[in-house]
């Protein structure tokens, strides 16, 4: 090729470079301002999360956010941190205890800032990698927005999620954690949202005596507990099913209003706004629920017996109560070994678990 | 050696004639939301209005989202603004929250354009990573108090003020407050609404920078009569209610077309 040759291939070439750059990039004026570049040096370490044999795959998408140590370490201090709330005294661990499958055992309704008290009972915070709709009424549907709920709600934490962020900005200990996390020290809402989710997935509570049992790690279940099971399959498997213990469904269980009531919970029904939905309420599983006293969505009973007690003595029949409940008995007997059963749904291990302590 | 000498040249020479214009290809566009009541701009708190129920209310708040923006050319096909750069929230404490912009829109001579009133019902339902901008709800649309968190949704209109017809509140004041929200999901009524406005037979061509303004009148009033005549008397709280979706149809119909200027922004 001639020297003129190449100048032209240079100056074509050069061209085609010019038009590449010329292209409008959709989207370039996007809604977020450029975040600071990453360090390149930036690294997380993996956390090791491992789907517990007799469980069913998770619904969590892990891929959009990756589990690390960093994260995880992040999330907790958030978790235990009471300046998520307006006044700095109630955090999340304030309600969700350790002890208690992060459920709360010393209230039957929710306790928020400035000794408020909310509408119905706190529930557990365990094998949410599990769970597509969050709370009582199935109102939340993401792990990743569910905590914007309890702090922007008035008689929960009462602040602003933009408050919170503002609140983490300025505090000497946040943004090198989320640098830790996340690569640079900025902290946005969907960092903090992932790193709390993070904390939260896990949460995973797999290693009661019954999972043991179930994956042949342990010793067999006992007599009464065999019989205890084999009642629970017949008779209570339907809602509570799998080995997480509720099929996640929205149901209403036949709980008699409670004449005095400060209001009227109509649960699912104010979520999806059909008359057909009142009074039902999201089917809780049943691990640890030895240890997460009171039970159901306005904690109106303190002990097992008074659970199966209802269930027994025919639930009132409201026109949504859940037609899996017509007809059901439980003798004396049944009531004494599910409970036993039930028992064996206890995980020490996981609720001593040092790591998901403050 | 030569063959490909040609080659290349042939193929950069192909390309560029294949766009049109090389340099610049795209343009803004800005576009105005005038809320006014009747005849009158839109007053704050201060002025006292009466709606076609003969009911006197004031307005504290009016916020409103605009979404998944198309404009529509001559040739009636249309230039689909790309998503993550069409979501605005229109307010009317905020001056500037009222202009949007819009950039890297192909040139061409545009005569209407459409909108969403709200958030579709894909962004409502993404994840965290999707709500950024005015959809973050550590930012933007809490801040304004336009997402309900316990019900994960974003509130496409806002309208709240006081009416003497209104009987008082807890706070003892006598408030109205239209909370409008709602995509379908689990059932629940689909409250979005598509708006489409056609520039009165003018078209307008975007700019580099932005020369060209249109002008979009909401027209509040309509809100209480549109399609459905309501009455503050009678329903001064719509948020979830099935009622809610009379108002989306009303508010659906509050936009016109106000006018079209070019010139320096």
């Amino acid at each position: 090729m001639s020297y003129r040759q190449w100048v032209t291939l240079a100056a074509v070439v050069a061209l085609w470079c010019g038009i590449w750059a010329c292209q409008p990039k959709p989207g370039t004026d996007n809604i977020n301002p450029d975040p600071t570049p990453i360090n390149p040096t930036f690294k997380t370490t993996p956390l090791d999360w491992k789907k517990p044999a007799n469980f069913p795959d998770p619904v969590y998408n892990f891929n959009a956010n990756p589990l690390t140590t960093q994260g995880f370490t992040l999330g907790k201090a958030l978790f235990y941190d009471g300046l998520l709330s307006h006044d700095g005294t109630v955090s999340c661990g304030f309600c969700h205890q350790p002890t208690a499958a992060f459920a709360h055992t010393d209230h039957a309704l929710s306790h928020g800032i400035r000794d408020q008290i909310g509408i119905r009972n706190v529930p557990a915070i365990q094998n949410k990698a599990w769970q597509r709709e969050f709370f009582w009424d199935g109102g939340v549907q993401d792990l990743d927005l569910l905590p914007i709920a309890p702090i922007q709600n008035p008689v929960e934490m009462g602040d602003t999620l933009a408050n919170v962020l503002r609140k983490l900005r300025n505090d000497p200990r946040y943004p090198t954690l989320f640098e830790a996390a996340f690569g640079t020290k900025e902290i946005t809402t969907e960092r903090t949202m992932k790193a709390l989710s993070q904390f939260m997935l896990t949460l995973v509570s797999s290693n009661s005596r019954y999972d043991k049992a179930v994956r042949g790690e342990g010793p067999a279940l006992t007599n009464a507990e065999t019989r205890g099971l084999t009642t629970f399959k017949a008779k209570c498997a339907t809602c509570h099913a799998t080995d997480l213990f509720t099929d996640n469904s929205f149901r209403s269980n036949g709980l008699p209003r409670i004449p005095n009531a400060k209001i009227d919970d109509v649960g699912r029904g104010a979520i999806t706004l059909k008359p057909e939905d009142n009074y039902k309420f999201k089917v809780p599983s049943l691990r640890n629920v030895e240890r997460t006293p009171p039970y159901m969505h306005d904690g109106r009973f303190w002990t097992l017996e008074q659970v199966l007690n209802h269930y027994a003595t025919n639930p009132a029949s409201s026109p949504t109560t859940d037609p899996a409940l017509r007809g059901l008995t439980l003798s004396n007997a049944e009531r004494t070994d599910l409970i036993t059963f039930l028992r064996t749904l206890t995980d020490n291990e996981f609720l001593s678990d040092r790591r998901f302590r403050q | 050696m030569r063959y490909l000498f040609y080659f290349v040249l042939f193929c950069t020479v192909s390309i560029s004639c294949s766009r049109e214009v090389m340099d610049p290809q795209t343009g803004s566009l800005a576009v105005r939301f005038d809320n006014v009541v009747g005849g009158a701009d839109l007053n704050l708190n201060g002025t006292t209005y009466t709606n076609s129920s003969g009911e006197p209310y004031t307005i504290s708040a009016l916020n409103y989202f605009v979404s998944n923006i198309r404009l529509r050319k001559v040739d009636g096909s249309e230039y689909v603004v790309p998503q993550d750069s069409s979501y605005f929230l229109v307010r009317e404490s905020d001056a500037t929250s009222q202009t949007i912009r819009l950039n890297n829109v192909p040139l061409a001579q545009y005569t209407g354009l459409s909108f969403l009133v709200g958030v579709d019902s894909l962004r409502s339902v993404s994840g965290v990573d999707k709500r950024t901008g005015v959809l973050d709800p550590g930012t933007g649309s809490h801040t304004s108090g336009m997402a309900w968190d316990w019900n994960t949704g974003y509130i496409f209109m806002k309208l709240e003020g006081t009416s003497p017809v209104v009987n008082p509140d807890a706070t003892g004041n006598r408030n109205y407050r239209f909370h409008i929200g709602l995509f379908g999901r689990n059932g629940t009524p689909n409250n979005l609404r598509r708006v489409s406005i056609a520039f009165d037979g003018a078209s307008v061509t975007p700019d580099n920078p932005a020369r060209s303004l249109v002008t979009i009148r909401a027209n509040v009033q309509t809100i209480f009569a549109g399609r459905t005549r309501l009455s503050l008397a009678q329903s001064p709280n719509i948020m979830i209610a099935p009622k809610s979706s009379e108002v989306a149809d009303n508010y659906a119909g509050m936009f016109s077309f106000g006018n079209l200027t070019t010139g320096p922004q």
